[in-house]
């Protein structure tokens, strides 16, 4: 039989109580929400960066490219979600990126 | 030597060859990852000299890649009956010292042909994976194998038990037989399940991962929930098995085997258990082990979603599962993977006769984004739909806290419940004093001079009229409010008046479940 490795009882809060309690290791993993920043493009899929239409200090209009992300054999275009310029682009061309990676800053 | 002679010496000669399985060299490989062959854990399993093999000679018939030219003992898996503590079980074992155990369509169909047989005969079947996944050089055949045996996985489900035991590699398509089945066994660093292995993982994404991290028997017993039961050693697993196969019936159509009753011997007053602050926890399989046969409690899902505690013990010598919240885990609330968990728990219980005694004690659903967006509302629905659907006997004891939500879930009344008691500690409210008092007095509480002493008295107020399970008795929710010692003797007459339910449900098809 396997032992759960938490032994420190904590105040945990479930409404207005708290109440002592051990905390599992999936809970003290778990991914805090952070509010979506707009001025950040992240990427929703892992996958290769085949190309980059855009260059850092560009101006660039709303639905146009701004690079390529091929993931599970089919490439996206990743698009501007408003006029804008690009800021700072974090990713280069054949670079392999995991989900949730910050590819361009915009603004 | 007369021709029958022969035949039998010629008999025992192919056997001989078969029993090899992938020969000498590939069982010392096998035995150095520290595995027992695919014949050894058969007969580890099953009672001493029980096991009847099936389909020993079947051969494969791949022509392309130099297949034509290769000879697979047994085409790779072990099928065959025997039995465990007597009951009789169908059997696979996949070998992987024939070609790595991978899976082509005949070892599929040897492995369907003994399923078929199970669910013929009315008896569980436990397949042991260890393989590499589909033969490749078989191609399509290999698909159309998995998928005969998830159609008959899905077929078999809630009819005939079903436990896989993963001692190897089971990556790819070949996980999802053991998602399919009741009970997965997995074993610590022998044990591996993705679907995609680390190879790809680093080739997409150059992220490097192990094996173990990535789909080890932990990572499969605490943090998917894929495995429900994790051991150490792979005889530590089979007794586990063995341990479930006893406590559990053959069919859907049959009820447990009884065991001679016996008392408790966990010697601990319930009363003496349960902290009468409501704040502090306690370990709710003490009063599990205080109230059943022997104090026998076999628990499933041991790791995963510790806020939940299922299992199955014997009362009076029958086979019950035991719902139980935990507060010594995350207070005890029920969130998105013990929602899960209670809800499968509780639909195994249903399918094959076995009565629910579910012991309450939460303070609610456990907030949070990361809970919302996981889907809690989608989740936590499968423990109202579970319970609700359920028509075998459904009893409820109120520990301590039982509010809001979660009251209603955790097998109230109203879900359905055939008998519903509460310790005199039990608090049966919309929600936690602190909380109620904040809603209801927010106006006295903001314009008196100290909010604090204000917000203090107006919580003992609520505690005194509220906090209690009386409200719910006057209104008959609860059937009786019961002392701690009498709890096993109401769990017996209740059990014993129950044998006899009849409770139907609108014919259907089948429902439309939040999965």
């Amino acid at each position: 039989m396997a032992e759960i490795n938490n032994t420190e009882l904590v105040d945990f809060a479930v409404t207005a109580r708290k109440y002592k309690t051990l905390l599992t290791t999936k809970y003290l993993q778990r991914k805090v929400w952070t509010e979506p920043n707009p001025q950040e493009i992240i990427s929703y899929i892992p996958g290769t960066i085949v190309k980059i239409f855009v260059t850092e200090g560009q101006s660039v209009k709303k639905g146009e490219a701004l690079l390529l992300l091929e993931a599970m054999k089919m490439q996206n275009r990743v698009k501007m979600p408003f006029d804008g310029t690009v800021r700072k682009i974090n990713v280069g061309e054949g670079d392999k990126i995991a989900k949730n990676t910050l590819l361009i800053e915009i603004a | 030597m007369s021709s029958l002679e022969q035949d039998i010496l010629e008999l025992q000669e192919k056997r001989a060859i078969v029993e090899l399985g992938g020969g000498e060299k590939a069982i010392e490989k096998q035995k150095e990852l520290g595995k027992l062959t695919a014949r050894e854990r058969i007969v580890a399993l099953l009672d001493t000299g029980s096991f009847h093999e099936y389909d020993m000679f079947v051969e494969h018939e791949e022509r392309n890649f130099g297949m034509d030219k290769k000879v697979l003992a047994g085409d790779g898996v072990i099928t065959g009956t025997g039995s465990i503590f007597g009951s009789p079980v169908c059997i696979f074992a996949q070998d992987f010292t024939v070609m790595g155990g991978s899976l082509g369509l005949k070892h599929a169909r040897k492995i369907t042909k003994i399923m078929d047989h199970a669910l013929k005969m009315k008896i569980p079947c436990v397949g042991i994976n260890d393989s590499g996944g589909a033969r490749i050089q078989e191609g399509i055949g290999a698909l159309a194998g998995y998928g005969e045996i998830f159609y008959r996985n899905t077929m078999a489900s809630g009819v005939i038990p079903q436990i896989s035991v993963i001692l190897g590699p089971c990556a790819g398509g070949a996980v999802y037989s053991p998602a399919l089945t009741d009970f997965v066994f997995v074993v610590e660093n022998i044990s591996k399940m993705f679907i995609t292995g680390p190879n790809v993982i680093e080739s997409v994404l150059g992220e490097k991962i192990s094996q173990e991290d990535l789909g080890g028997a932990r990572v499969h017993a605490e943090i998917t929930g894929n495995a429900h039961f994790y051991a150490k050693t792979e005889q530590e697993c089979f007794e586990q098995i063995k341990t479930l196969i006893s406590l559990i019936p053959r069919n859907n159509t049959q009820k447990a085997i009884k065991a001679a009753p016996i008392a408790p011997t966990f010697r601990k007053e319930i009363a003496d258990i349960i902290p009468s602050d409501p704040k502090q926890p306690y370990d709710v399989r003490d009063i599990i082990r205080s109230l059943t046969d022997g104090s026998g409690f076999l628990e499933v899902h041991e790791l995963f979603a510790p806020n939940i505690v299922v299992g199955f013990a014997r009362i009076d010598g029958e086979t019950i599962g035991f719902v139980a919240n935990q507060p010594l885990y995350l207070a005890g609330v029920l969130d998105c993977d013990a929602s899960d968990k209670a809800a499968r728990f509780i639909r195994y219980c249903d399918s094959f006769n076995i009565p629910i005694v579910t012991l309450e004690d939460m303070p609610g659903y456990l907030p949070g984004v990361d809970q919302e967006h996981a889907g809690v509302i989608r989740h936590g629905a499968k423990v109202l739909y579970a319970y609700s659907e359920a028509t075998v006997p459904k009893i409820t004891v109120i520990l301590r806290k039982a509010y809001g939500g979660g009251y209603i879930a955790m097998n109230s009344r109203h879900l359905g419940a055939d008998f519903v008691f509460a310790l005199p500690s039990a608090e049966i409210a919309v929600m936690g004093p602190e909380g109620a008092a904040n809603i209801i007095f927010a106006k006295e509480i903001k314009e008196a001079a100290d909010p604090n002493a204000m917000r203090a008295e107006k919580v003992k107020e609520y505690v005194d009229k509220f906090a209690n399970p009386f409200v719910a008795a006057s209104k008959g929710y609860i059937d009786a409010v019961v002392e701690p010692a009498e709890i096993r003797s109401q769990l017996l007459h209740a059990l014993e008046l129950a044998k006899m339910k009849d409770d139907q449900r609108p014919a259907k098809k089948h429902g439309i479940p939040p999965f």
